[in-house]
């Protein structure tokens, strides 16, 4: 079915007013030898075959409806209130465009404007935009804008270890053309002080993961301190946040953040297998010229009723072209729009449960499985959901056995990432993850079903089962 | 008309969901970590609900009415798709799963690959890029990878006909390249003479869209390739007109080395206003290498894995992640927008080969039939068949008083979605118009009669153009006023 | 109704420079202002920064259209005109008096020669006006 209301009358009828004889009448100035080749794709199917196909295929999946899992390293599992859903599964607001005629759509730009009152609240500052792509590319944009406030004189970022490894990548590919140098990614993740030796009078921004990419909060003090070097240079302090966090820790503003970027995903959007995320974006009014994106702005009709509008479109690509500081067009629009009603939903005191959920639980799932033999935190700061455990055995080999076993999805390798957290995991516990799979896990890794080492001989399947 | 905003209909001690109470002992928080207030809204679920609903009611949307707006493809949405992408088995997957826990996403992805390596006639597809200008940027960082390991340094310079979308251009500029702008010929193709005279050994490529935004098919694109290649450039096709022609060629035949597919434009992923989007890219051989990755690769398998029992004989292959060997990098955290990839894929598997040189074949038909009914009204620049669009314009002769914009907020009144409008740069007061194949014969023919009638009005009654629209939630916003006193958030 | 200041003279890009004793004033004229319609934000350069003859030292916006501001004699920046943060639709409203950029010390004054007087300035617009309409 190709969704196409022309019948052959209507077409005959079509192709006389436009004075050709037949469909190929329209395609002469393609050239002939290549015109019409065949396409081998699978033969089409109904929509029920679709579905069933569809649901086949997304039954070859573990789906975490069916496993409790401790991932996280930026896609979170956090409840999504059944009204998110629900609004966005409007077909006014998903089958919109960009609203580049704003008369006929205020409800996209209200609630647009409404998004961005709402990060303006989590993260303290004075402006946000419409969104980005993902955390990734929108902390790769806050590079962007940072070299571009310094009107592209100063050419070095200083790029926490702490940050997402695939973020740094991301910052790395959009950066590949400018020739800048980043600094800072071969230090101790969790010695975000030494970052502020590297801050010099070519540094156009400083960056801090917040909590970091190992889950540890850092002090608020600490950064507050790191901010004033990076200003006392003329630098941008740039963190990237996860926002949930900001319904209970401090708000970067306080600690003198320029930008605040990061991943909001966990703001009413599902897992999906990584994507489509919301790159949330807000900074400082001084700046708001130099940032990337859709932005919306309050104005009035001609009869001076209150009305919304895509403002300072000057910035932008379809306007500045090769002088813009981004090319992007397309955002995430839906997905901010369930992250508004997400946290309209939450509100004041539900935003701020959520986050104690995960802080209460994951601090118990770290005190159980820190008390068993072999077993160890990496650090003893202060964390938010996720925490690194040293393990006995490589991170791999104890995830084969946790999801064979046991039917558990565990956490992430951090070995992968930083050679020098080899056998440590990164566990991560939501409100979602309850007691009993918490429970589950610490009793799965006991020694009496898993041993510390391989030489202690394979762990009993039998018995496990 | 007026909607409160969120923040107006708060009252303290509301809340719009109840949460669990804690079933673990708690853990003591560190007091200085503390913030001290949130100022997020408290509503109700029924005064949050009746809000959204309220504001979706002041949105125009493909789901109520004909939107064709230029070069934004806004074809109906199938809502099979969004049931399909709504199946537990793949929203409740997380990105860094075991590979054996997620073969289904894995499958579906390869296949999307290969469906659009079909349908575009490229060597290597990267499902990556998160939207069109995102594909862009990768094609662009490709190219340069492609000259820089071959230690070609002075390529230095991007050439981008006069017509090409803004992000074109920026996104050379975030590449590190100088922009060239090539003029159009009178025609509405690239002029040839001017490209010859910029082709050199400081060329690192061509960014062309074709059928371009006049919605003209280019008459010399294999000249044009030709002469790119000549001089050791690259062509980068933007995909964006991709839905002319499905079917009818494929732009790696015509010389492209690598392209950016909208999966939100030609295959049907809702627009969601504004995003999420996917903009998949393909390559040819030689730059296939340099895609961003990871991308998808399937392995023969030999043994059937222990540890998954339903995995039988029917299913042979293993799929895994693979970086390109000379890859640019990742693009965003993770794969891609999933989720959108998963509405592609069911619209390809909905219509097969056969139905989507179908849909092709009618948009250019609704393309022209529209065009046929208004050329002899609005000023047509370039008089040839076009393709799935075309570009009027707004300038006319005898109502020199009303502009394009006025025209545009009069269609509204209509119960219409105006055009593209002042696009593309290179025609006075543009009126760019995408039908889309998804729209029936009554419905062009009411839109063509609405846009003639407002041509009489310009001459008869222009205050009515000029006032327009009068039956829009709001009427004419002042986006003057936005731009020098931004207010941007309700809080400060 | 065009205006064309006889007291200064301008570069063909519309920037106008008038001379104060060993300083200039620059801004953009009474044709660009014209030509951009609503100015709704000036992005000017920092006090000390030194631009050549040509340069772009500001951006100017409205709604639609972003443009390139050219330093029309060589110097360096002494002061910038802060009223235009606020109110930016003075480039409109006064372009040759309180909607102006920048005053700035000239490095070679001997550029201001080879700019347009308003007569070669307003034959100059003439032209353009006529290919562009």
């Amino acid at each position: 079915m190709s969704y196409i209301p022309n019948t052959d009358a209507d077409r005959a009828v079509m192709l006389k007013a436009i004075g050709v004889k037949n469909m190929d009448g329209l395609f002469r100035d393609v050239p002939e030898a290549l015109r019409y080749p065949e396409l081998k794709l699978p033969p089409p199917v109904s929509e029920m075959e679709a579905l069933r196909e569809l649901r086949e295929i997304s039954e070859y999946n573990v789906d975490l409806e069916h496993a409790p899992c401790f991932l996280g390293a930026g896609a979170y599992r956090h409840f999504v209130p059944s009204v998110v859903g629900h609004v966005i599964g409007r077909s006014e607001f998903y089958t919109a465009y960009t609203p580049y005629q704003p008369e006929i759509s205020q409800g996209t730009l209200q609630s647009i404007f409404e998004y961005q009152s709402m990060i303006c609240a989590l993260t303290g500052m004075d402006v946000a935009n419409a969104s980005h792509y993902d955390g990734a590319t929108a902390l790769a944009e806050a590079v962007l804008m940072a070299v571009s406030v310094s009107r592209g004189k100063r050419r070095k970022v200083v790029l926490s270890a702490g940050v997402h490894p695939e973020y740094r990548a991301v910052v790395h590919t959009y950066t590949q053309g400018m020739a800048l140098t980043i600094v800072g990614e071969g230090a101790d993740p969790l010695a975000t002080e030494v970052l502020a030796d590297m801050i010099d009078a070519d540094t156009a921004c400083v960056i801090v993961q917040n909590p970091n990419f190992l889950g540890y909060l850092e002090d608020p003090a600490a950064l507050r301190t790191l901010a004033d070097a990076a200003h006392s240079k003329g630098a941008l302090f740039v963190v990237s946040a996860d926002p949930i966090s900001l319904g209970l820790f401090s708000p970067p503003a306080d600690y003198g953040a320029d930008i605040v970027c990061g991943e909001g995903q966990a703001l009413g959007g599902g897992l999906n297998f990584g994507g489509p995320y919301l790159g949330f974006f807000a900074c400082k009014q001084q700046y708001v010229h130099k940032m990337a994106g859709r932005i919306v702005g309050q104005t009035v009709d001609r009869h001076g009723q209150r009305g919304f509008v895509l403002t300072l479109s000057a910035r932008e690509q379809h306007i500045r072209r090769e002088k813009a500081t981004s090319n992007i067009c397309s955002n995430e629009a839906l997905m901010a729009l369930a992250a508004a009603v997400y946290l309209a939903a939450m509100g004041k005191t539900g935003l701020r449960k959520v986050a104690e959920l995960c802080y209460h639980k994951a601090h118990y799932a770290a005190q159980r499985l820190s008390a068993l033999p072999g077993y160890q935190l990496l650090s003893q700061k202060p964390f938010f959901k996720e925490f690194a455990l040293r393990c006995p055995r490589p991170v791999d080999e104890i995830n084969e056995y946790l999801l064979d076993e046991w039917g558990i999805i565990g956490g992430y390798d951090l070995g992968k990432d930083y050679p020098g957290l080899a056998n440590t995991m990164l566990i991560c516990v939501t409100e979602m993850n309850t007691k009993e799979e918490i429970d589950l896990l610490v009793e799965a890794l006991a020694p009496d079903y898993f041993p510390r080492a391989d030489e202690e001989g394979a762990p009993d399947m039998e018995e496990a089962a | 008309m007026r909607e409160p905003l969120i923040y107006e209909i708060s009252s303290p001690g509301r809340a719009g969901v109840n949460l669990p109470e804690c079933d673990v002992p708690a853990t003591p928080l560190p007091k200085e970590y503390l913030r001290e207030d949130l100022p997020l809204p408290e509503v109700s679920e029924v005064d949050l609900v009746r809000h959204y609903v309220r504001l979706s009611q002041l949105n125009y949307a493909v789901d109520t009415g004909f939107y064709p707006l230029g070069s934004c493809t806004m074809k109906y949405n199938p809502k099979v798709n969004e049931e399909a992408a709504k199946l537990p088995g793949f929203v409740q997957t997380h990105p860094y799963q075991p590979p054996d826990t997620i073969q289904g996403n894995l499958f579906l992805m390869y296949q999307l690959q290969e469906f659009l390596k079909e349908i575009s006639g490229f060597a290597s597809v990267s499902l990556q890029p998160a939207a069109g200008a995102h594909g862009e940027l990768a094609g662009v960082l490709m190219i340069r990878a492609y000259h820089e390991s071959r230690g070609d340094h002075k390529r230095t310079r991007m050439l981008i006909p006069d017509s090409a979308h803004g992000t074109n251009p920026a996104s050379t500029t975030m590449a590190g390249y100088e922009t060239v702008k090539i003029s159009s010929d009178a025609r509405g193709n690239v002029d040839l003479e001017e490209l010859r005279a910029h082709c050199d050994d400081t060329v690192a490529g061509l960014m062309l869209t074709n059928p371009n935004t006049l919605g003209l098919f280019d008459e010399h694109v294999q000249e044009i390739a030709r002469l790119v290649h000549e001089c050791g450039g690259l062509l980068y096709g933007d995909g964006a007109n991709l839905n002319a022609i499905m079917g009818i060629v494929k732009p790696a035949a015509l010389g492209f080395d690598v392209m950016h597919f909208n999966l939100h434009k030609t295959f049907s992923t809702p627009h969601g206003g504004g995003g999420p989007g996917a903009g998949p890219v393909g390559a040819n051989e030689v730059l296939a290498p340099f895609l961003p990755g990871p991308i998808v690769v399937k392995e023969r398998v030999e043994e059937e894995p222990a540890s998954d029992e339903e995995w039988e004989e029917e299913e042979m292959y293993y799929y895994h992640w693979q970086m390109p060997p000379s890859s640019i990098g990742r693009l965003k955290a993770f794969y891609g927008n999933f989720a959108v990839c998963i509405k592609a894929y069911t619209y390809i598997r909905m219509l097969g080969a056969a139905g989507l040189r179908e849909v092709s074949e009618n948009a250019v038909l609704n393309a022209n039939y529209l065009l046929s009914r208004l050329k002899g009204v609005y000023p047509l620049p370039y008089n040839r068949t076009c393709m799935h669009e075309f570009v009027l314009s707004g300038r006319l002769p005898d109502a020199p008083d009303v502009h394009t914009i006025d025209i545009a907020k009069r269609l509204m009144d209509f119960g219409f979605h105006p055009p593209t409008i002042y696009f593309p740069l290179i025609v006075p007061e543009a009126l760019m118009i995408e039908p889309t194949e998804t729209e029936s014969k009554e419905t062009l023919d009411a839109f063509a009669d609405a846009l003639i009638q407002i041509a009489q009005e310009a001459k008869t009654n222009p205050e009515l153009l000029h006032s327009a629209p009068h039956l829009a939630p709001v009427a004419r916003l002042d986006e003057v006023l936005a731009a020098r006193q931004p207010v941007l958030q309700c809080l400060k | 109704m065009v205006e064309y200041a006889k007291d200064r003279r301008y570069l063909p890009t519309h920037e106008w420079v008038k001379l104060e004793g060993e300083e200039a004033i620059a801004g953009i004229s009474d044709y660009a202002q014209h030509e951009l319609s609503d100015v709704v934000y000036v992005e000017l350069p920092e006090v000390g920064e030194t631009f050549a003859q040509n340069e772009v030292f500001a951006t100017v916006e409205s709604v639609k259209a972003a443009s390139d501001v050219y330093m029309p004699m060589s110097g360096e920046i002494l002061a910038i005109n802060e009223d235009l943060e606020d109110s930016p639709q003075l480039v409109n409203e006064d372009p040759f008096g309180r909607g102006w950029f920048i005053r700035f010390r000239p490095s070679k004054p001997e550029e201001y020669d080879s700019l347009l007087d308003a007569e070669a300035y307003e034959r100059h617009c003439r032209e353009e006006a006529e290919k562009g309409g």
